[in-house]
């Protein structure tokens, strides 16, 4: 994939963003001074009865990979299509490098898209195309490339997925792994300047899901692109993020570099990370690390 | 702060009051339709013009339709001659069942019934497969290509429908009076000259323009309407089938009370 003179300066600035949020100590929820290029502030959503997000504060430095982990049902997808505008927030305001998306009009909102690129949970292709259509569509509804440009473009993108080959099959023959990474082959394909993965490796076996990670790495390596995963996956979290949240109760309750976020005794945190059940955390809260839980690194 | 604390707050009585009542059901509905047929007015002018899938959409109403709608004309057509022709024949009046079949056909039945049969098989197919789209997250996908789907999706359906229902009214007149003609000349042994011109002795251009105004109109229900239940789906395989069996009952009322009041409009 070439990297033009635009991503180099991204690149660069990606490495500055990170030791300067990095410096802001482990739980880094706010990074004063660093480029902060999505701000979350006060997100919080209901649909009927149920409050999925209730004040939501973030924010994503630029070039970072952050990695929003959380249970099932914790709202983790809801706050991800708000940073895409895809879901409104009821309170609270959601800006992209300063431009605070809800101000936008539907017509504005549709072009800010652009700089985004959205890789959905079970790939979300369409399925009356082809592979090859589909990596092409963006290509063909957002510039003007010629055929022969854009048909180079998806070999390129299906490349650095590792799927060269099968640009004339339909997405129905491929296995879920394939068409997570096609996905992620379509969501690539214009160049964004913020990548969003929507749970990339659930439901993947642990060879797969490596492979999948492996391909995250390699797109943030070779795009510099911002990135937002979000994902229960422990393992491949720990692999891809920069940083780590996580989303408990409809609020962002840590938020750490992976090797500090491990340490955190935040109990919520701990449950996660040990996969305990409700009666098992209680339990072992009777034990001395109990007395310790009561320090958390983000008082939501 | 605790987990428990942390726990989104239960709110009963918020869920009482926010399941909607069926007046409120009924205007959300309405508010839907008219809000996505502006949509679809706005964004027919902006471009990209996508011709090739108005073309693929008209070949999908249309052409694909052309069979079911000939089949129910030709046997309106002939049911209609073989009703009227015993009836009027009581009292010696058998000589108008041509005029009779072929007004019903032109100003009627041909394009209510043409409107059901495409209510039935493209309405409901357009609500499943945006539906479809919907569950599987392919509507989001396009909003995140910065593609509005209103365009690319609702604006190609719903002009092949306005556009192709009409056409398919107008053959649908022709074989319906062919079908009447069948079953009183074949069949009851009629006359084929006094048939022939008892079919066209009072019929008007008013009277095909009357049936086409209506496929139009028909046509544009069933398109924003089989879009609209697709669009606004929730709740995967269950919201499909619900949004389905839902735009085919809605189109199937709106067309048989609009044909109301443009028969009243209109003659």
């Amino acid at each position: 994939m070439p990297v033009d003179g635009s991503a180099e300066s991204r690149a660069e600035s990606r490495a500055e963003s990170r030791a300067e949020g990095h410096a802001g100590g482990p739980s880094g929820a706010h990074v004063e001074g660093s480029d902060i290029q999505i701000r979350v502030r006060g997100v919080s959503k209901s649909f009927g009865a149920k409050n999925v997000l209730d004040g939501v504060d973030l924010e994503v430095l630029r070039g970072e990979s952050l990695v929003v982990i959380g249970g099932s049902g914790s709202g983790k997808s809801v706050l991800l299509k708000h940073l895409i505008g895809l879901l409104q927030p009821d309170e609270g305001t959601v800006e992209v490098d300063g431009v605070p998306l809800g101000s936008l009009s539907s017509r504005e909102l549709t072009d800010f898209r652009r700089r985004f690129g959205m890789s959905f949970q079970e790939g979300a292709l369409f399925d009356s195309m082809t592979v090859g259509e589909n990596v092409a569509f963006p290509l063909r509804r957002q510039t003007l490339l010629g055929k022969s440009e854009i048909h180079h473009r998806v070999q390129e993108c299906l490349e650095l997925v590792h799927l060269e080959g099968v640009e004339g099959k339909m997405p129905s023959e491929l296995s879920g792994g394939m068409r997570r990474r096609v996905g992620f082959a379509r969501a690539l394909a214009v160049e964004p300047e913020i990548l969003l993965f929507d749970e990339p490796t659930t439901g993947l076996d642990p060879i797969t899901t490596a492979v999948i990670d492996e391909v995250i790495l390699e797109i943030h390596r070779a795009t510099s692109s911002t990135s937002v995963t979000i994902t229960h996956d422990m393992a491949s979290a720990f692999r891809i993020a920069d940083r780590v949240g996580m989303l408990y109760g409809g609020r962002i309750v840590a938020l750490a570099p992976p090797e500090d976020f491990r340490t955190l005794e935040d109990p919520r945190v701990q449950q996660f990370l040990q996969g305990l059940t409700d009666k098992q955390m209680a339990s072992s809260h009777r034990g001395p690390a109990h007395r310790a839980a009561g320090r958390t690194p983000i008082e939501p | 702060m605790t987990a428990a604390a942390a726990e989104p707050k239960p709110a009963k009585a918020s869920a009482v009051r926010s399941l909607p009542t069926p007046l409120e059901r009924f205007f959300r509905e309405i508010g839907r339709f008219f809000h996505i047929l502006r949509r679809v007015l706005t964004w027919t002018f902006r471009p990209p013009y996508d011709f090739r899938q108005l073309f693929q959409q008209m070949v999908r109403v249309g052409v694909e339709s052309v069979p079911v709608v000939l089949l129910t004309a030709l046997f309106t057509g002939a049911v209609l001659a073989l009703q009227t022709f015993t009836t009027l024949a009581r009292f010696g009046a058998e000589r108008w069942v041509g005029s009779l079949v072929a007004l019903s056909m032109l100003r009627e039945l041909s394009a209510v019934l043409s409107g059901l049969m495409v209510a039935g098989r493209s309405g409901s197919a357009m609500a499943a497969e945006l539906g479809t789209m919907r569950v599987t997250e392919q509507i989001d996908a396009l909003e995140v290509m910065a593609t509005d789907p209103v365009h690319y999706l609702m604006v190609p359906r719903v002009w092949a429908a306005t556009l192709t229902l009409p056409l398919l009214v107008t053959i649908g007149d022709l074989v319906g009076i062919v079908g009447g003609y069948l079953v009183a000349v074949v069949l009851l042994g009629s006359n084929p000259v006094a048939y022939t011109e008892s079919t066209f002795q009072f019929m008007e251009l008013n009277d095909l323009f009357s049936g086409v105004i209506k496929a139009t109109a028909f046509g544009l229900l069933i398109g924003v309407i089989g879009c609209q239940k697709g669009y606004y789906t929730q709740g995967g395989a269950e919201g499909v089938g619900r949004s389905t069996t839902q735009a085919v009952v809605l189109a199937s009322i709106s067309i048989l009370i609009t044909d109301f009041f443009l028969t009243k409009l209109l003659f």
